[in-house]
């Protein structure tokens, strides 16, 4: 018998900064990639005469360097710049997603706990968990903003709600589906042990189930940036992307590269919430690379 | 150890939903110390009557105690070890946190779990390996580290489902011997399933052959070979002989050999 058979990953610290250089390198040409390819249609699509699906124009397709530069220039004459404004706007849009993040993670991780304990639970609640989903963010929105509004929260915890209202669903879902994950055999093992309910749940479906959570987070992340910024709108939150969107959109004609600075902003957020689980995940778990889903 | 036998099976049998007749009228006794095997080709309910000494699944009639007990107390009472075909350990634990998980649910102190693990990977010889993960193990080594688990609290009798299937001829025969080791040294009583004939001739006591369909027992082997069984067992006169008996019950049973579906 190979009586040592112990792969371990032989990196050393040098081989990290090249791996991690790479990486850097990757998505540096990724965007280089991205904005040629931008540049490239403007140019050929403004001397063709491009019309479909769209005009190719100024308007309508900004040079990104206008995008980047709007950003430098102060959005009232004399007053800060636009950067500055979009600084305030995505903390305060990234504390509604943040709060949404944690409010709908533990909600659905909840409900996927309860869920996970009874078969009658799962046939009688989970259609209106599915159901939940199917209803329009924006039909949702003014009813919580003004029902919480009557109550005396503050509307940017309203917002957060619905934020919330978008996480739960990929918490839940997963989590229901990594809790019940455990073959019969790991089950069995846990029987014969005369564990209880609370011990299988806490040494053998919860370390089982976090793959599965961490993909739901991933998800969640990216959705609750996106639940912010859409919950402002019914709210009239000023103070927030989803705000400086609905702005920027009246002016678009008149400064287009502004909604897509917004935008660009919008897609940093929802990268930065990505990227904080993506590195939670790595902490947390450590096993073996095909596990990890 | 007790006056009892460790397993007493009367009557029982096994039908499942579908209407068939995984096992019926079994009448077994296993004393304690002994290591007994159960054989029969497949289908012939031999995992099934290991997990109803075990209370995983429950007779359809029929009564099991060990020692003295019902099963379903049995297993309250932390009498069982169980060692399934695959290793069953929890990869997000390491090999010691995997064999100390029924301690964890015992309630050992951190204390007396840590020193009880060391005995054990001194046992089933992976000092040194406490640390790694299952992944990053050998089947064998893997199997090991299931068999260190279900010996960690000493339970009375130890239950084996094919433990070896899933390994190469060479890595059994050692785990074989290894095995024998710790039963000598741990002092269980063993009921092992296997469907290998040299196998459950080489560990046991007692051989139980099962016939299948309906699963029932055909007859009962005493494996008379000397204590301790050694590599050199394998070559005796005595041991192709009770290999052949084996057989014989095997098919006098009604198993196809070699070609059983």
């Amino acid at each position: 018998m190979a009586s040592i058979a112990v792969e371990q990953p032989g990196r050393t610290r040098l081989d990290g900064a090249f791996y991690g250089a790479r990486r850097v390198g990757l998505v540096l040409l990724g965007l280089a990639a991205f904005w040629g390819l931008w540049e490239a249609y403007r140019w050929i699509g403004e001397r063709a005469g491009i019309t479909w699906p769209f005009k190719v124009d100024q308007t309508n397709m900004p040079h990104i360097h206008d995008m980047l530069s709007a950003l430098t220039k102060p959005l009232q004459p004399g007053g800060p710049t636009l950067i500055h404004y979009e600084w305030h706007w995505a903390l305060f849009t990234g504390k509604e997603a943040l709060v949404g993040f944690a409010l709908g993670g533990v909600i659905g991780f909840a409900i996927a706990v309860l869920l996970a304990h009874s078969r009658i639970l799962r046939r009688g609640l989970l259609p209106y968990v599915v159901i939940s989903q199917t209803i329009p963010i924006l039909a949702v929105a003014p009813m919580v903003v003004v029902g919480l509004g009557q109550k005396g929260v503050k509307p940017w915890v309203a917002v957060s709600v619905i934020a919330a209202f978008l996480t739960f669903f990929p918490v839940a879902m997963n989590t229901l589906r990594g809790l019940l994950s455990p073959d019969p055999r790991s089950l069995e093992l846990m029987r014969s042990y005369a564990a209880d309910r609370r011990s299988v749940l806490w040494k053998l479906r919860l370390p089982a189930s976090l793959p599965f959570v961490f993909s739901a987070l991933k998800i969640s992340a990216t959705a609750s940036v996106i639940g912010a910024i859409i919950g402002e709108t019914p709210a009239s939150i000023q103070d927030g992307l989803g705000g400086a969107i609905v702005n920027f959109n009246q002016y678009y004609s008149t400064g287009p590269e502004r909604l897509w600075a917004t935008n660009i902003v919008c897609a940093a957020l929802g990268l930065v919430f990505f990227a904080a689980v993506l590195l939670a995940e790595r902490l947390i778990l450590r096993r073996a690379p095909e596990h990890v889903a | 150890m007790s006056d009892y036998p460790a397993v007493a099976i009367k009557g029982v049998s096994k039908q499942f939903k579908a209407g068939i007749t995984a096992l019926t009228g079994i009448d077994l006794e296993v004393q304690p110390r002994e290591f007994s095997s159960l054989i029969g080709p497949s289908g012939c309910g031999k995992s099934t009557l290991l997990r109803i000494i075990g209370d995983l699944i429950e007779p359809s009639a029929g009564i099991v105690e060990v020692n003295g007990k019902p099963a379903h107390r049995a297993r309250l009472d932390h009498d069982y070890g169980i060692v399934f075909q695959e290793a069953v350990l929890y990869d997000w634990r390491t090999v010691s946190k995997n064999i100390a998980l029924p301690l964890e649910l015992l309630r050992w102190s951190r204390e007396k779990r840590a020193a009880r693990v060391r005995e054990l990977l001194g046992l089933v010889e992976l000092e040194g390996f406490e640390d790694h993960h299952p992944w990053q193990l050998s089947g064998g080594m893997q199997q090991r580290v299931a068999i260190a688990r279900a010996l960690s609290f000493d339970p009375a009798l130890l239950l084996m489902d094919e433990p070896f299937g899933a390994l190469d001829e060479m890595t059994r025969e050692r785990l074989n011997l290894e095995l024998l080791r710790i039963w000598d040294a741990s002092g269980s009583t063993i009921v092992f399933v296997t469907h290998s004939i040299p196998e459950a001739v080489f560990l046991s006591t007692r051989v139980v052959v099962m016939s299948a369909r309906p699963g029932r027992i055909a007859g009962i082997v005493d494996i008379d070979l000397p204590q301790p069984r050694t590599g050199r067992t394998r070559e005796e006169p005595r041991f192709f002989e009770l290999v052949t008996e084996v057989r014989e019950r095997l098919v006098a049973g009604g198993a196809e050999l070699e070609g059983a579906a």
